[in-house]
């Protein structure tokens, strides 16, 4: 079985990020960018179905700007076999949308025809939480979100779900989509004599329109600005001034 | 302009908070109509029905639709969308299973965790953690939106919406429901307790975790927890509070043991006042605080416990 994983490169999870004074967005200039955290998880899950002998090739694809190589070459290095590079944007401050990154996963997924597509749960950028599902829905695949336990049982993927309260466990028809929780793994890191190997292994690139994908953002982004911040507080010495002044403020 | 609202229902059972606050996002978009689908729903479109700005209620009923299995449930709504130009729901792990594959088969984007609506075709959204808030403007036909609960009051009740059946789509019948684990608890729930004690790494085990929960039983609270302490195994998933876990905004939230990372604040520092105790002054916890108590958790908790009384 082929495994299909889509990585994003995002801005890194340990970053503090800066909203621009114009409201035009959030800088990503000169920004450390990594790995979408959800998706070194989908990356660890198939290797893990490798090395079980449940899965025999991994193809990790990312949707967006050139610099999307490195990304790739970081899940080439961890493990994964070849990967796809499909330019969409010039710009590293160009978000391609989940409906369009789904119907170009759409037609990757027609060309590698994988037993299985492992996404993310969300992207720690967009916080979307939806290309998975919406991927889904275009090829008329089962869904499993949320997965913190995945297991492979024949022509049938047995899913954990973290939903609102607590787990669900169902079984889903392969081919399908899964999309990964972050209790599902511990992602490995890469070795030095991997991230060598990696450089030499087989990345292809293509374009949104060699796959006559529209990204056109369906969604006009109006402006971004920074939340309201919160008004200071204070440092309370002790156990009874901290009951105090909860009191005072009326909270207990 | 007419909305499909997809109530949350569990079991059968309606849950009131989550759709009552969806209808009070929806309600300024037009008539609401709620859809009730479930293995069993009537009685939960008998609840809907009354909460206050409910125009009507659909209740489609079909074994596929139990367990909110995400592909019939998609499959409902879109045989239903035709009528409706907003389909909306609360941003629950429910809605955000089913709503974007709802949006895809419509070719239209979703607007995930909507926290504010400014016209009919434009939302407020946190992006990055909430450290940013985009304002988005939809040039497709239809939206299809979850709605952030904990920026939004929950609608009151007094309405008498009329109830209509409909039948469910046709099942592709891909996934099959196995089990359920779910914790009973008679403390609040999460993402509607006015107070919430949550614990971090530094409880230190899952013993220990009692000391938040014996706290957040003397104020009626719900318990959260940080990733860290549901990584460690000192709480169960559904407490996690956080980009990844619940968005909660309650009067009052302790922050016991976390050192409050940003993944953590997005999903708490809406909150009207927090608390936070931690041993280290240079917790980036303190600053979001009102009242910040630098002490041993071990020592401060079960004192605040006891003065509480
Ligand atoms: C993609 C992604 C998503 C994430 N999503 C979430 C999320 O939804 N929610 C979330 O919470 N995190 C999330 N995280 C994790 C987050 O980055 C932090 O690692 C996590 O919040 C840390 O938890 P903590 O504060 O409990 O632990 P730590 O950072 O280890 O902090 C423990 C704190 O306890 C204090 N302490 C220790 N002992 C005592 C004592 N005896 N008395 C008083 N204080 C004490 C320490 O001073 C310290 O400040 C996410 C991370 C990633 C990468
Ligand atoms: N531009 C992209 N390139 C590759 N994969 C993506 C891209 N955008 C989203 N994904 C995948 O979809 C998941 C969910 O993203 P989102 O729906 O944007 O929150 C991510 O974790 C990735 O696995």
């Amino acid at each position: 079985m082929k495994v299909l994983v889509p990585v994003k490169r995002v801005i890194d999870y340990n970053v503090k990020v800066r909203v621009k004074a114009d409201g035009s967005g959030v800088d990503l200039a000169n920004v450390k960018m990594s790995m979408n955290p959800f998706d070194e998880i989908a990356v660890e899950e198939a290797i893990r179905l490798k090395e079980a002998g449940k899965a025999d090739e991994i193809v990790v694809v990312s949707i967006g700007v050139k610099q999307a190589q490195e990304t790739l070459r970081t899940a080439l290095a961890m493990g994964a076999d070849r990967a796809i590079l499909v330019n969409a944007a010039d710009d590293v401050h160009t978000d391609i949308e989940p409906l369009a990154v789904a119907k170009i996963l759409a037609k990757v997924v027609e060309e590698e025809q994988p037993g299985l597509v492992l996404a993310g749960k969300q992207a720690i950028d967009n916080d979307m939480n939806a290309t998975g599902q919406m991927l889904s829905a275009l090829l008329g695949w089962s869904q499993g979100t949320f997965a913190s336990e995945l297991d492979i049982e024949g022509d049938k993927a047995v899913v954990t779900r973290e939903v609102d309260g607590g787990l669900q466990t169902i079984k889903v028809s392969m081919p399908a989509i899964v999309t990964v929780d972050l209790r599902l793994n511990e992602p490995r890191y890469a070795s030095l004599p991997n991230i060598m190997k990696a450089k030499k292994k087989p990345l292809d690139e293509k374009t949104a329109a060699d796959y006559g994908v529209d990204v056109t953002p369906r969604l006009e982004i109006v402006s971004t600005t920074e939340p309201a911040a919160r008004d200071a507080g204070i440092i309370v010495g002790s156990v009874d001034e901290l009951v105090e002044k909860l009191k005072e403020a009326g909270a207990v | 302009m007419a909305v499909l609202l997809l109530a949350e229902v569990n079991n059968g059972e309606l849950a009131l908070d989550a759709t009552a606050k969806a209808v009070t996002a929806a309600k300024s978009l037009g008539d609401v109509t709620v859809l009730a689908a479930g293995g069993t729903a009537a009685a939960a479109g008998e609840a809907a029905a009354k909460i206050d700005g409910v125009a009507k209620v659909l209740v489609a009923e079909d074994a596929s639709l139990g367990h909110r299995l995400a592909e019939s449930t998609a499959a409902l709504i879109v045989s239903l969308a035709g009528d409706y130009e907003h389909i909306v729901a609360p941003a629950t792990t429910d809605a955000k299973n089913v709503m974007p594959r709802v949006a895809a088969l419509l070719d239209v984007m979703v607007i995930s965790d909507a926290s504010g609506v400014v016209d009919a075709n434009t939302f407020e959204r946190p992006i990055y953690a909430g450290n940013a808030v985009q304002t988005v403007k939809s040039n497709d036909a239809k939206k299809v939106i979850t709605f952030r609960t904990s920026t939004f009051d929950a609608a009151g009740e007094g309405g008498s919406a009329s109830v209509e059946t409909v039948s469910a789509a046709d099942n592709p019948g891909l996934s099959e429901w196995v089990e359920d684990k779910v914790a009973e608890s008679d403390r609040p729930e999460l993402t509607s307790a006015g107070v919430v004690v949550s614990g971090g790494r530094g409880v230190g085990s899952e013993e220990d975790f009692k000391l938040i929960e014996a706290l957040a039983d003397k104020l009626n609270a719900a318990v959260g927890a940080s990733r860290a302490a549901v990584d460690s195994g000192y709480a169960p998933n559904d407490w996690q509070v956080g980009q990844t876990g619940k968005v909660v905004a309650p009067e009052l939230y302790i922050a016991v043991g976390i050192s409050g990372a940003i993944q953590h604040l997005a999903g708490m520092k809406d909150s009207k006042i927090i608390v936070a105790i931690n041993k280290d002054e240079e917790a980036p916890i303190f600053q979001v605080a009102d009242f910040g108590l630098v002490a041993d958790l071990f020592e401060a908790v079960p004192a605040l416990t006891e003065k509480l009384g």
